[in-house]
Order: C-alpha cells, then structure tokens, then sequence
C-alpha cells in the first residue's frame, strides 16, 4: 500500500498543507501590505518635487521597486517551520519517508504564492498613481518574476535561523537583516546623487542591483547590462542562502 | 544511553518503563530514525536503522510525546497530509482516513481546527495519524503521560485492540507502573540511560518473591530494623529504602507476624506494617535501590488508573 513517491508530489504534499495555512492568517499579510504603501505614499509625498529638479526622474517609478523590495523581502513560512520544530510536529513528517528536503522546497511554493501576490498588489498600486511599464507586458512579467526570485532568495536567511535555533524569537529578530540590506542602496536616490561612503556601500549591496534592474523595466528601456546585474545579484544571495538552508535542514535532521 | 541491549518479537507489546530523563525518549528517536546513534547498532522491523532508514520509516508508525498537532489545520486535513507523506493512492488515502477517522473516534471535530481539540482528542487523532499506512510496528512515546483516567482508560483499550486484533507490534515507553504491567508482555526497566531489569512483568515481580512486607519506619530505625528482618528465617531479601524497608518472602501473611513480634521485641516501632503481591516498583527498587513513585509524583498517582494494573492493596506512593 505504502508506495515511494516522486519529489514533485513530495512537494505538492508540503506546500498544500502551506499554502492552506497562508491563506488561514489573512491578517499576518497585512504588515507586507501596509509597510510599502506606507512608504510609498510618503517617500512621494516627501522627496517627489524635489528629486525630480533633476532631469529625467520619474519618482513615483524610481519608487515602485522600492515598494516591492519592502512588501516581499523577509517574508517567509519560517515562524510555521520554527513552530513545527518546537511541537514536534516536523518530527511526525520526518517519521515518513518523505524526501527531507521537500519540507523546505513546499514551504517556498507558499512563500512563491504570496511573493507574487504582494507584487501584484504593489504593481496595481503603481498603476494607480500613474506608473506605466515602458518595457510592456513582458516588462512587468519579468519584473514580478524578479521581485518573486529575491523574495524567495531572502527567504533562506529566515529559514537558516528557524532550522538552527529552533527559537520562534530568533526568527523574528531575523528580519533586522532587511534593513542594511534595503536601505544602504539607492532606495531614495539614484546612486550619482548618494553620499560618496554611502555609494561605496551601495555597490556592494545586491538591492541595488536589483532597485537598478526593476527600474530600467519601467522607465529605462530593455537594457541588458542592468538585467543581467540584476540576475547575478539575486542568483549570488539565492546560492549564498539556499546553501546555509539546505545544510542546517540537513544537520537538524541528522540530529533530530 | 549506555548498553542498551534488547530484543522485540514481532506481535508483542513491549514496555520500557523509567522515570522521566531514564533515556526512553531518546532509545525512541534512534529506533524511529530521527537521531543517529553514536555506536551501536539496531534493526526495526528487519531493516537496520542507520543503513535503511527508508525501509523502516514505511513500516513504523510513531505517536511521539505531547501530541504532535499542526493547530491550524483540521483533524482531517492531517490524516490527509499524512497518508499523502506515505504515498498512499487515491483509492488507499480515501480508505484509510475512514478508517483513521473511526479510531479517533472524535465526531464532528474531525473537521474542525486542532486549537479547539482537548488533550484526549489530541492523542486519539496523534494516535490514528500514526497508523495511516498501516505500520508492522508502533512506536508509543509515553502515550498516556498528562491524560485523565478515563482517556488513558481509552488509549489502553486501543493499545490492545491493536495489537490483538491487528497484530501490531508495538514498542510502548512508560512512567507508569501501573501501565507497564498492564499492557506489556515484556517489559525493559531503564534506568539512567541503562536497562536493569528485563523480563515479562510476572517473572520481574516473581523474582522479587512472592509477597512482599512493607514496613514504614522513621529513618534511624531503618538499619537496625533491617538487621532484625533478616534474622526472620522465613525472609528472603530485605531492602533499605529511603522510609522504611522491603521485605521479600513467600507467604507474606505467615511471615508479618513474626517479623512485628521481632521488630517489637528489639524495641522498634513501624509507623506501617503492609502485606501486598509485588509491584514493578518493587522490581525497580531491587534493580536501583530507589523507588520510582518517590521520585516521579505522577506515577505515584498512577494506582488510580483504572484496569487490571491497578493495584488493590496498599498505600504503594508511602513505601520505603
């Protein structure tokens, strides 16, 4: 009767059972929501007349990406993991044969569901305050698939805590990462305008890339010296975070 | 652990019975393969924990210790999560989360949010969520630990069904005395991460004698106390403990008189004098030289469980 089953309908087991409780808190969304409208709103409201003394800056554009990177950076199913660890409950699916690396990959199905809904919900917000893609259709497919690749790149940071301290607290504090990694960038200003110490951060900082690579879709044309920059940045933090995940499953589930 | 060393023929029902932090969670996790023993080696249902852990995992069912639920989902939805975790078809997940659903025996709340579960309904569906796929062998982490007389009155009964029925072999740890001897054909005492006794639970206590003599003593009397009961021809063993002393004999109704007449005439006097058929906590005493119920509050509540474990004779928690 019991029978192996593949990875994807491993897969599909864990992210069922995710995606069903992302859709059972509503309101833990709401922060991912009310964060980049907030800051949307009042970064235009603040900096808008005055940035755009400078020729050729469309703000409320400038402001979209900015927007996306706090709607969809951090979130993730970590505190779920981190309370299956401390009920127990992971122990039960580690005592059936399911591949052990699906419990992370179905849990980043969900985290991919809501990633793209937050994009969608900051894109039509764009929308509303007149923002167009000059980059069209095509333009705002790859630009969600961007915010949804570093959304799920980030997530690994989260998930490495939750795996190594088992600690609910520690996987809230995991998101104080966010903040050097969203603000040392151009998230205000472009980068010519910055600070000269602030630059030099800003260059070795991915979001910038990424910011870059986001806005070219929207007011810069194809230009694929900005995509590739933006791929290689989020494909570098994937490798980086993905490794230190993969490996602290590995060792939680060789100790138990 | 230590030189754990046993063996489990298929179909019966095996007790590992010691006090909490003895080490039987840990023996657990390495036989249900979720921790890796540092030396040694084990085979659960013919296929070695290390080496195959996938050939195991199919055939073990595994409740462990508090209930492991997902709050946020349905008793249902776990069933369901569960039979997909093994692989089961369509056709077999449809069958055996009917058939989960009559064991959890819960009704309605089958569909409704763990949160809202009690802690009986919590184990009962645990408890059906491990049997899904149908397991050779269950593994039972202290199945009854935090439940009420009547709910452990009701994971008893399953227990036996299961086995009985189904011939499930079921590996079952155990804080309670009284639950040892009452669903176990053997039964491993452990005791600081090593087992001391082992046995099915009428020869551990047969080898105890065949009554025992309880005698509640104030502390300083208990040495010369034990010097008296010994010159008793009719004894066979007498342990110190912490209260009073144990004595071992064959006819403990014969005996108890002449050891109060001894006692009496040395000038000492016990607050209690108490004749009762050994329990395991005798057992545990001769293998450790302390009792159990002395040292966990809980199983010295455990003779109000109801079964035919439960022992009628004495005030077992007052012993030495």
């Amino acid at each position: 009767m019991v029978r192996p089953v593949g990875i994807v309908t491993d897969v599909a087991t864990v992210a069922r059972r995710s995606v069903r409780s992302l859709l059972r808190e509503p309101e833990a969304m709401a922060p991912a929501l009310i964060i980049p409208t907030f800051f949307f709103i009042v970064n235009i409201g603040a900096l808008e007349s005055f940035v755009e003394r400078s020729p050729g800056i469309d703000y409320r554009a400038f402001q979209i990406p900015v927007a996306i990177i706090f709607a969809v950076t951090g979130i993730s199913r970590a505190s779920v993991l981190v309370i299956d660890i401390q009920t127990g409950y992971l122990d039960r699916m580690l005592v059936t044969p399911v591949r052990r690396t699906t419990l992370l990959l179905g849990m980043m199905v969900a985290d991919v569901v809501l990633a793209l809904a937050l994009s969608l919900v900051v894109v039509v917000m764009g929308f509303v305050a007149g923002v167009r893609f000059e980059t069209g259709v095509l333009g705002i497919l790859l630009f969600l698939g961007m915010a949804v690749a570093w959304s799920l790149a980030f997530t690994g940071f989260p998930y490495t805590v939750a795996l190594r301290t088992g600690n609910p607290a520690a996987v809230n504090s995991s998101f104080l990462i966010f903040f050097p990694f969203a603000f040392l960038t151009p998230a205000y200003l472009p980068r010519e305008l910055m600070t000269g110490w602030m630059q030099t951060v800003a260059a070795w900082n991915p979001v910038t890339y990424l910011l870059e690579g986001m806005r070219s879709l929207l007011t810069g044309g194809w230009q694929a010296a900005a995509m590739g920059k933006a791929a290689a940045a989020i494909g570098g933090l994937a490798l980086v975070t993905f490794v230190m995940a993969f490996r602290s499953l590995a060792r939680r589930v060789a100790t138990g | 652990m230590d030189g754990v060393d046993l063996n489990v023929d298929a179909g019966a029902v095996y007790g590992f019975l010691g006090p909490n932090g003895a080490g039987k969670s840990t023996t657990v996790r390495m036989l249900c393969t979720l921790l890796k023993p540092t030396a040694g080696q084990a085979t659960v249902a013919g296929y070695d924990v290390v080496d195959r852990p996938g050939e195991v995992r199919i055939r073990i069912g595994v409740a462990l210790q508090e209930a492991a639920l997902d709050e946020r989902q349905t008793g249902r939805e776990v069933l369901d999560l569960q039979a997909r975790l093994y692989g089961l078809s369509a056709a077999d997940r449809a069958a055996s989360i009917a058939r989960a659903v009559d064991l959890a025996d819960i009704g309605d709340a089958m569909d409704a949010r763990i949160k809202t579960y009690s802690g009986g309904m919590r184990r009962r569906l645990d408890l059906a969520a491990s049997l899904i796929h149908g397991p050779e062998v269950l593994f039972l982490d202290e199945p009854t630990t935090g439940l009420d007389p009547v709910s452990r009155a009701q994971v008893w009964d399953e227990v036996r069904r299961l086995n009985g029925e189904l011939g499930v072999t079921v590996f079952l740890t155990t804080q309670y005395l009284e639950e040892a001897d009452a669903l176990a054909d053997r039964v491993a005492i452990i005791d600081g991460g090593r087992i001391v006794e082992e046995g099915s639970p009428s020869e551990l206590k047969r080898a105890v004698g065949a009554d025992v003599i309880v005698v509640d003593l104030p502390s300083e009397a208990i040495a010369p106390a034990a010097a008296v009961a010994e010159t008793v021809p009719e004894v066979d063993a007498v342990t110190r403990g912490r209260r009073g002393i144990t004595i071992a004999t064959a006819d403990g109704a014969a005996t108890v008189g002449t050891v109060a007449v001894a006692l009496s005439s040395a000038g000492l006097h016990p607050q209690s004098l108490t004749v009762r058929t050994p329990s395991l906590d005798d057992v545990f005493l001769l293998a450790t030289g302390y009792r159990m119920s002395a040292v966990d509050p809980a199983a010295g509540g455990g003779g109000a469980a109801p079964g035919p474990g439960a022992r009628a004779a004495a005030p077992e928690s007052g012993g030495p």
